[in-house]
């Protein structure tokens, strides 16, 4: 057990250091920074006392060495193009991208899930048909057009729900959250439901494929045979049975929803971290996008250790060391 | 399992439908946005024109421009040089910091000082200056090395702070990106002028509200101002649709029509100072992306006239920039000291016939290949302005093969390194605007005196055209304080490089703004945007 959990911490940090190494010598190519920090009209001399000041006129590996160093401490430094801490930068950006993923998650589940049994129940009814139909437009559309379309429904012609931004929210601690005003949960709306469009599909499908695949085995007929009611069997037995990927593929979209909730942010001038590597991009900041890479590697390697854990927790073939033991249903 | 799906599901229900709490809309409340956020509430932080002027809503300076970008008393209510190296600078009495502090010479000498101190990014406007000091309660001298007629237009653009604030909250310099530690200046602002800030959100909502203290009598008649920063343009656009938004900025040119449609909106439309123009390597002995070899066709006047009289800035600004462009032949905008409106005369299209014909004159009967280098983020339609001019370069036999990139990587390429060296360019795109000074001189200084690495001259003259009497003429005026001589130097450097087709100047591009109905703003040319002039009906 010991053993299993340090092999993957080994490996996680290996793969962050990765991270690392790609992410620094990847910036190294995005342009000058020097460009985007100082106006057109800077003179030269200036331009070259900002060099030398940014240690940029180092050797990589020397400025790769300081990174490192930094980054492990939490200390990404000034962003060029704010000169404010990055650290604190993504800190107090944070917020609204996790509120957002979580609200897109919770959009995914309630409508995922029933919408996936409903399907798996009733394939060949022509509501089942139409919605899959329908959930095609939220794999082959791309998120931004999903959003703009939304925005325009809603916001220029219906005027129901506001059109960018996080409306109001409410200060606790540092933590900026959207859930204790109105505007704040109105604002959630339409970024949730583009963010989550495409889980859903995937998840939906996921549900449906498993509950065609659970409705034919034995158990299921032999709990008809016993006589139980449709909703203890479809709920109670089967269901329950295809939650198994199911929760697997959702903890692991979380991060994927998280980490690309970019294009939604941008779509939806959404204050989070998304929007701010992709404003750091556009001006070569890369402290900020050195920071928001190792952050989301973190994430995944963090979640995929959970993912791993419970795993451990879930299937006891691996607690025997390997030797597989017969058992289970 | 099942069970905990459930309950969480549930639980998300109720945070996300319930809960409902409203707030009073505010009278007079006016909301912006544009594409990128302030970078920093510190009026020093960077040279950059957006950032300058939405300080300068805070932060007053000496002296500001007026609408027709004009100085005008602000903070000074004289100024003027006492001898050829001594300014002087009254500062108006009775002013007070929104904090409730008096206004005196040593907050005007600090601030000064401040801006040409470590990491502030205004250390070019006071290139000239020797010494700054306080000469009574409410006068400033300030001694140059030598006569600058043009000191307080450069500093028009710089906030005054409060000597005071700035020691208590460790903000004495501007940020130093070199250190770990953040100055409070980047997010917090104290100055004398119509609004207060309120809130910053970096990235997220800026909030002024109006000083009820300034010293001048509020035009606006604003008592809240949003200021959020919108990437992307649908989103932009559609929220002033909605109306989520009063007033937005850096329309794009494909929505333009849509909104002028829209009963709801205004369109504002006006030259900017910035001029858009090609420019010809003209330094090196043979071009880095040519099929000429051995010699360099763009030192022949005959090739450079061929290139402009052959590119159709009115076609470009029908089709490419959908008429939001200003065609013109000068380096300078109208607005700007020392435009010449009698030469900006564009000479006649050549037809392709005439063109061929001067091309085989100058040695290239069967036209040439060359290379040429454009942004593709930085200027309105820039990349297609440079398909256009490949298009009509084409029709005269000269073959250019275009490299269109962001501008990052651009600017890297084509501008010249720091030891004077040239960039990587053959033909390029640039656009400028004399923003420190609203004066010819800087043009002529940065783009069109022989680049020089000692003087720092000519260091964006990135084609390294070179004419010594109009290096002469050039350095001349920039210590020139009589203003008939001077406006003859300006009137004869000006013909000099006209003649001599040294850039091709494309146009000014329009800077195109839209707010509600019920909003009246003033859209001055430099692309600055003054809340002080707006008004809510």
């Amino acid at each position: 057990m010991l053993a299993f959990i340090l092999r993957r911490l080994v490996q996680s940090v290996a793969v962050l250091l990765a991270v690392g190494v790609v992410s620094f010598f990847l910036f190294r190519y995005v342009g000058d920074p020097i460009n985007a920090m100082v106006g057109q009209d800077t003179s030269q001399q200036e331009r070259d006392a900002l060099r030398e000041k940014l240690g940029l006129n180092d050797p990589a590996p020397v400025q790769f060495f300081h990174f490192l160093v930094n980054a492990a401490q939490g200390k990404f430094g000034l962003s060029y193009r704010t000169s404010e801490p990055v650290s604190r930068m993504i800190l107090e950006r944070l917020p609204a991208t996790l509120e957002l993923s979580f609200c897109a998650s919770l959009f995914v589940l309630f409508f995922g899930v029933p919408m996936g049994v409903y399907t798996g129940l009733y394939p060949r009814h022509w509501s089942s048909r139409l919605l899959q139909a329908v959930s095609l437009i939220g794999v082959s559309l791309p998120t931004f057009l999903i959003g703009i379309l939304l925005i325009l429904f809603f916001s220029v012609m219906l005027h129901w729900l506001p059109s960018f931004g996080r409306g109001e929210t409410v200060d606790i601690g540092g933590w900026t959250t959207n859930f204790l005003t109105r505007k704040g949960l109105e604002a959630l709306i339409l970024p949730s439901i583009t963010l989550g469009l495409f889980q859903l599909t995937l998840i939906m499908r996921l549900v449906r494929s498993e509950m065609l695949e659970v409705m034919r085995t034995d158990y299921i007929k032999f709990a008809r045979a016993r006589g139980l009611t449709n909703r203890a069997i479809n709920f109670g037995h089967a269901l329950k049975n295809t939650l198994v990927p199911v929760i697997t593929v959702a903890g692991l979209q979380l991060g994927a929803l998280i980490a690309f909730a970019l294009v939604t942010e941008t779509v939806f001038a959404w204050p989070g971290v998304g929007q701010l590597f992709i404003q750091s991009v556009q001006f070569s900041d890369i402290p900020v996008m050195a920071a928001y890479l190792m952050l989301i590697g973190l994430l995944f390697v963090v979640i995929n250790l959970v993912v791993d854990l419970l795993y451990f927790a879930v299937d006891p073939r691996l607690r025997g060391g390997g030797t597989a033991r017969a058992g289970g249903h | 399992m099942t069970f905990s799906v459930r309950h969480s599901v549930a639980m998300g229900a109720l945070v996300c439908a319930a809960l409902a709490t409203s707030s009073a809309v505010e009278a007079k409340t006016f909301r912006w946005t544009n594409s990128g956020d302030v970078s920093s509430m510190d009026p020093f932080a960077r040279q950059e024109t957006f950032l300058l002027t939405f300080t300068q809503n805070i932060y007053d300076p000496l002296v500001r421009r007026d609408k027709n970008l004009k100085l005008e008393p602000a903070l000074a209510t004289k100024w003027g040089q006492v001898d050829k190296n001594t300014w002087f600078f009254d500062i108006r009495p009775n002013v007070k910091f929104s904090d409730g502090t008096p206004l005196t010479a040593d907050d005007i000498v600090f601030s000064l000082n401040r801006a040409n101190g470590p990491g502030s990014n205004m250390g070019s406007n006071f290139a000239s200056v020797k010494e700054i000091k306080k000469a009574g309660d409410l006068r400033v001298e300030v001694t140059t090395k030598y006569p600058d007629p043009l000191l307080a237009d450069k500093w028009a653009a710089l906030g005054m702070m409060s000597k005071a604030w700035a020691e208590k909250n460790n903000a004495v310099n501007s940020a130093d990106m070199t250190k770990n530690e953040e100055n409070y200046a980047t997010r917090n602002a104290m100055g004398t002028g119509p609004f207060i800030l309120k809130e910053r959100k970096a990235g997220e909502r800026t909030v002024l509200v109006p000083n009820p203290n300034w010293w001048d009598k509020p035009t606006h008649n604003l008592t809240e101002v949003i200021f959020t920063p919108v990437a992307n343009p649908a989103t932009r656009v559609a929220a002033l649709k909605a109306g989520d938004v009063d007033m937005m900025y850096e329309v794009p040119p494909a929505d333009t029509e849509s909104l002028k449609k829209d009963a709801n909106v205004n369109v504002l439309e006006g030259p900017e100072t910035r001029v858009v123009y090609l420019g010809m390597d003209q330094e090196r002995d043979e071009l880095v992306e040519s099929s000429v070899k051995g010699k360099n066709p763009f030192k022949d006047k005959r090739v450079r006239e061929v290139f402009h009289r052959s590119i159709d800035v009115d076609a470009i600004k029908r089709t490419v920039m959908r008429g939001q462009s200003f065609p013109t032949d000068l380096m300078v905008a109208p607005g700007i000291n020392g435009y010449m409106k009698d030469l900006d005369k564009r000479p006649a299209l050549l037809k392709p016939e005439e063109a061929k014909k001067m091309l085989a004159d100058a040695g290239y009967p069967n036209g040439f290949e060359v290379g040429m280098d454009c942004p593709n983020d930085r200027y309105v339609n820039d990349e297609k302005i440079c398909q256009a001019v490949v298009s009509m370069l084409a029709r005269v036999g000269v073959k250019v093969n275009l490299r269109a990139q962001t501008r990052n990587l651009y600017f890297a390429k084509i501008l010249r390194k720091s030891d004077g060296k040239p960039g990587e360019t053959s033909f390029y795109m640039l656009g400028w605007s004399p923003a420190q000074t609203y004066d010819v001189h800087n043009v002529f200084e940065a783009l069109i005196q022989t680049p020089n690495a000692a003087t720092k001259k000519g260091m964006f003259n990135a084609g390294g055209y070179s004419n010594p009497a109009l290096d002469k003429l050039a350095d001349a005026m920039e210590q020139e304080t009589d203003k008939a001589k001077r406006d003859d130097m300006i009137r004869q450097a000006t013909k000099l490089y006209v003649d001599d087709f040294a850039y091709i100047p494309l146009h000014q591009q329009a800077v195109v703004w839209a707010a509600r109905k019920n909003i009246d703003l003033f859209q001055p040319a430099d692309n600055a945007f003054p809340l002080r002039f707006v008004t809510v009906k």
